[in-house]
């Protein structure tokens, strides 16, 4: 379990993110939502260390996240986020071989090789894996990092709007690759969406963030209600249902 | 590119520069000798060894700096390192004179330059990192403006001090493969050695730096600290080459940037051993074609840096298309 208490940062005297209590229970799916600027990718660099929070604590299973080491945390918990501009200069395989680091320190094992093919094939890469991330289009490289988090083999597994530049088919696979991950693998996925209906359907939790603050939480058909969400994004939107699922209509 | 594919053409490449070199060995201890062979051999021997040091440690040095800053088209003279050595000779000369400074036991002089570079680099890495946002662009940015200042405090000084004193500072100001003393030589091995180990040691995690700051956290890669590890590595492999020959501004580049070519994507531990292997035939070769061929005597740093000049200014309009 990832709990969050009092964690707080602020940037030029504002609060970007502000919350006194949020619990991210074990397994399972959890989206969350929110508007541009509500904090949630800096609340999920500041679970992954990647930035400090000014002021309180974040605890894995009840151990503060700082007092952690870096090599221990990297085969619990990782991380992708959204911007991924990096050196071109490497092969997808190369990279999806990165995400054994914690295990192998660079030296890939048998098992690694394994855990290398299976992630490839999870997000249908196999046929690209000696390709440049230069050479791929937007959506295959974006698959080719998620195979990166995929083989690091972590319980838990944040991700900062993964079906960013990802067309229809890949998004819907992407976001089933995730469910599986959570459902069968019995992995925490923890990620940043924007596509509302992604949310309400795959997700086994939805937390609302706004302003950097906490605005609801609870599972989909709790949380996707017209009200709420208007209130969220401050846009005339509907959510209806439709053979028992949740629609939301956002396009005016 | 497949990682098989990535060691054959690396094997191929490393018998093709191994033979370049033998040759080019060959040719440096034997063309041209005059007197007895016993003499001619100890005395070449000294030399090729300083050039070999140099043909590992810039290239390396470069490639290193590279990994930190995620920029293939810098040096590490950008920091300022080379003129920070110019200013230290400059100033010992200006403030004690060179009677008293090549009075010094050399080892005590090399000790001493090591020291302030060492230190020098580390201040301004700690003082940025802690004071500052985490930028190295801004580091570097720094690191310029450091390097110009020393440049122009050096220039003042050797406008004010005695002109037969300006020859002596003039003559330790440019790459030379022919006046490191034997005693530098030692200790300058023994630095580049230990830099070298501890490179290899950190070498997959320093690997692991490609992805950015990140994601290389995400997969439990210390970025800072091993960012600051770098960095004083590449302070020793520079302080070493600089105390050897002198300041060095393009060869690393020239270099690293052919092992780029040839290895594209590859391992630091297919391309450094590539590029060093690069360095060493060509200063080797270079000495023989340039020195004992066409008999043009201490031109070889002279040439290389035009070359490796010309690269970089290839680079720079390769990038802005």
């Amino acid at each position: 379990m990832i709990r969050v208490e009092n964690l707080g940062k602020s940037y030029a005297g504002q609060w970007v993110v502000d919350l006194p209590e949020l619990e991210l229970p074990r397994g399972g799916l959890t989206a969350i939502i929110g508007p541009n600027g509500a904090g949630k990718s800096t609340l999920l660099s500041m679970i992954a260390r990647l930035q400090s929070p000014d002021r309180g604590v974040v605890t894995l299973d009840g151990q503060d996240i700082l007092r952690i080491p870096g090599d221990t945390l990297a085969r619990r918990l990782t991380v992708l986020r959204q911007d991924n501009a990096m050196a071109a200069r490497l092969t997808v395989s190369d990279l999806v071989g990165f995400g054994r680091y914690p295990y192998s320190k660079g030296r890939l094992t048998g098992e690694d090789h394994a855990k290398i093919e299976e992630s490839l094939a999870l997000v249908e890469l196999q046929p690209y894996r000696h390709r440049f991330l230069d050479e791929l289009s937007g959506g295959q490289r974006q698959r080719a990092f998620i195979a990166m988090v995929l083989a690091q083999d972590t319980e838990y597994a944040l991700f900062d709007e993964p079906l960013n530049s990802l067309d229809i088919r890949h998004a819907v696979s992407v976001m089933q690759l995730l469910r599986r991950a959570a459902e069968e693998l019995g992995k925490t996925v923890v990620t940043v969406l924007h596509d509302l209906n992604f949310a309400a359907r795959h997700s086994d939790r939805i937390i609302a963030m706004k302003n950097g603050q906490l605005q609801f939480a609870g599972p989909p058909h709790q949380v996707i209600r017209t009200v709420a969400l208007r209130d969220l994004y401050g846009i005339d939107l509907n959510v209806s249902r439709t053979d028992g699922k949740l629609m939301v209509d956002i396009y005016g | 590119m497949s990682p098989e594919l990535r060691w054959q053409r690396a094997c191929r490449l490393t018998l093709a520069l191994g033979l370049v070199l033998a040759l080019a060995v060959a040719g440096y201890m034997t063309l041209g000798a005059v007197g007895k062979w016993s003499f001619v051999l100890s005395y070449r021997g000294e030399k090729l060894l300083t050039i070999l040091l140099v043909a590992w440690t810039v290239p390396a040095a470069t490639v290193l700096f590279h990994v930190i800053s995620r920029n293939p088209i810098l040096t590490p003279s950008i920091m300022g390192f080379d003129t920070l050595f110019v200013l230290i000779q400059t100033l010992a000369v200006f403030l004690l004179g060179s009677a008293t400074v090549s009075a010094w036991p050399p080892q005590l002089v090399f000790l001493g330059e090591l020291a302030v570079m060492v230190v020098f680099a580390s201040l301004l890495f700690h003082w940025l990192f802690s004071r500052i946002a985490q930028s190295l662009e801004l580091l570097l940015l720094v690191g310029i403006v450091f390097g110009v200042l020393f440049r122009s405090v050096s220039g003042l000084l050797q406008r004010l001090i005695d002109p037969s004193e300006f020859l002596i500072v003039q003559d330790r100001m440019f790459a030379s493969f022919s006046g490191a003393e034997p005693q530098v030589l030692t200790m300058s091995a023994g630095l580049v050695g230990v830099a070298t180990l501890w490179a290899i040691w950190r070498l997959p995690a320093i690997d692991a730096m490609v992805l950015g700051r990140d994601a290389a956290l995400a997969i439990g890669v210390p970025h800072r600290r091993l960012t600051a590890e770098v960095f004083l590595i590449v302070t020793l492999l520079v302080a070493a080459s600089t105390a050897l020959v002198g300041p060095i501004t393009f060869f690393g580049l020239l270099v690293a940037n052919v092992a780029y070519r040839l290895l594209p994507g590859a391992p630091l531990r297919l391309t450094l051993p590539l590029a060093g292997l690069l360095g060493a035939a060509l200063l080797v070769a270079a000495q023989v074609v340039l020195e004992r061929v066409l008999g043009f005597a201490g031109t070889v740093g002279i040439v290389i840096e035009f070359l490796g000049g010309l690269i970089f200014i290839l680079l720079l309009i390769e990038r802005a298309r």
